[in-house]
């Protein structure tokens, strides 16, 4: 018995015995991962509801106090259904994909710092391991389209491998910028830079330490990376993965039930991923806006949702103002306007650093 | 010209006043009828589920005269006549209305000669399997009973206008 215990306890790092080591560990995971699968459930609703007020709709109303429950109720209907594997797809691919979407989108949330130390893994390379971690997300969605054996989500799954590279260059680039002026990859240090430097400290003013942050000296790299994070995460305006009107679901058509529900799933938080990214690289992350006593008061973890949310209001927005770039605009913004921008700010931003000596220099590198 | 189209376009300019005319919408009165709390207005001439009136004193109007039967389009009327056991007045005996034939022209009411077949205002009877849609004569006078005051209103309404 004893010795079954402690193997529970050396698996999962719950001292059934003693004080596992790892205790805090999968605490923090299971905390992370529960405040996080709750946050999706209220924002894939505050996108339905985004969407449905600028088209002066009301939007899921009935489930619970406005609502409110909606995205649980959906939860449910999907786990009650039954999932339906076509005869011609290879299933154990079929059934991978969502997986892998799924997996790999929680798998980035690891490294996210939602406050001050406050991440899973506060690697050195963090900001490389998010790079990856998004470029891999990719694989869920082409894997899905092929195992399928079916046309549309053959061409969803097409598109969708031409866009997301597309991109990723030039968000690559853009946190390049980002690190040109940190000096270092660790996700808690680029936070920590933007408090520590900039506009604010240059004019005399620490306190408004919202103008400190980097969405204001690397603005036009700001809106390329919110841009391209769209386009990163598949959605609108760039939905062409998807493209409903075309591709009935894009690589989604042959899934019901629990695998589309990951596929759900994986899509929203990625595209938390992605406002989280937007939030430590341009906005400060967990720290307040103005350094002044009511504002510090509140914790720097909501600080850091409050951010994460007010970034997906403006993806929401997008969904509901732009509509959906044709195939070849698409590509042409990727490769004939952001990427050589953006190269061309890589340069101006190493050059403007280089004889300025301005820069973060607390580092550990 | 050039130089300004660049401008407006590496600063989203014609996506910042889209966000903005969007917000005036995120933010103004929605159009949606909240529908089973709230209901839209219902015309007087409204076509929605028949009833069979009576009299204010409980007596039924319908005499079998088999108008509304003849010019039935859809020919969704069955009526069977016959004296009544009490008095011997010629009544239906049988009156049935197939609701998934009916086509809601209206006709039945227009040729009933004692207003006794009128389509109500109702237009929620919905029901779980087809036979209950297969209206009988009971059904029809309970629901001339049930629906009498609006019938009434309404029939009142659209008087000067005949």
């Amino acid at each position: 018995m004893d010795f079954f215990l402690s193997a529970l306890d050396y698996l999962l790092g719950i001292p059934f015995l003693g004080w596992g080591e790892q205790i805090g560990f999968v605490y923090k995971g299971l905390a992370l991962l529960v405040g996080l699968l709750i946050f999706t459930a209220f924002i894939l609703l505050a996108d339905r509801k985004i969407w449905a007020a600028v088209q002066m709709r009301r939007g899921p109303n009935v489930v619970g106090p406005f609502g409110l429950l909606q995205s649980f109720a959906d939860l449910l209907k999907f786990v009650f259904k039954e999932v339906v594997i076509p005869a011609g797809s290879d299933k154990v691919l079929f059934l991978l994909a969502p997986l892998i979407t799924a997996t790999l989108a929680l798998a980035g949330w690891a490294v996210i710092p939602v406050d001050n130390g406050w991440a899973m893994a506060n690697i050195n390379v963090g900001i490389l391991y998010l790079l990856g971690i998004s470029s891999l997300g990719v694989y869920g969605v082409i894997i899905g389209g092929w195992a399928s054996n079916s046309k549309y989500p053959f061409l969803g799954a097409l598109r969708s491998a031409a866009q997301m590279v597309s991109y990723e260059v030039s968000i690559g680039l853009v946190i390049i910028t980002v690190l040109l002026c940190v000096g270092s990859l660790n996700l808690n240090d680029i936070v920590v830079a933007q408090s520590e430097m900039g506009l604010a400290h240059a004019l005399g003013v620490p306190w408004l330490s919202f103008l400190n942050w980097f969405w204001l000296p690397l603005f036009p790299m700001f809106v390329v990376f919110y841009i391209s994070a769209l386009a990163e995460t598949n959605r609108p305006p760039f939905d062409m993965v998807e493209g409903e009107s075309e591709l009935v679901a894009g690589f989604m058509t042959e899934y019901s039930a629990t695998p589309y529900l990951l596929f759900m799933l994986g899509e929203y938080i990625a595209i938390l991923l992605m406002c989280a990214m937007t939030t430590i690289l341009f906005l400060g992350g967990w720290a307040a806006p103005i350094d002044l006593p009511p504002f510090t008061w509140i914790p720097g973890v909501i600080w850091f949702f409050i951010k994460v949310s007010l970034v997906f209001f403006m993806i929401a927005m997008a969904k509901a103002i732009v509509p959906r770039y044709r195939y070849d605009q698409l590509m042409r913004i990727g490769w004939k306007l952001f990427l050589p921008l953006s190269l061309i700010m890589v340069v101006i931003v190493a050059f403007v650093l280089q004889l300025t000596g301005w820069g973060w220099h607390g580092g550990i590198a | 010209m050039r130089a300004g189209q660049v401008i407006n376009t590496l600063l989203l300019k014609e996506f910042v006043s889209a966000f903005f005319l969007a917000m005036r919408y995120f933010f103004g009165a929605k159009p949606t009828i909240n529908y089973p709390f709230e209901k839209g207005a219902v015309s007087p001439r409204f076509r929605g589920e028949h009833a069979l009136r009576r009299y204010p004193n409980g007596e039924e109007r319908c005499i079998a005269c088999k108008l509304c039967e003849a010019i039935c389009p859809a020919q969704a009327i069955t009526i069977e006549a016959g004296p009544r056991q009490n008095d011997g007045t010629r009544r239906t005996v049988r009156y049935d209305i197939d609701m998934v034939k009916c086509i809601y022209c209206g006709f039945c009411q227009e040729a009933c000669p004692v207003d006794a077949i009128v389509e109500g205002p109702n237009f929620e009877f919905a029901t779980e399997t087809r036979e209950e849609l297969y209206f009988s004569k009971e059904k029809l006078l309970s629901n001339g009973d049930r629906w009498e005051r609006e019938i009434a209103a309404n029939l009142s309404a659209d008087a000067p206008y005949r």
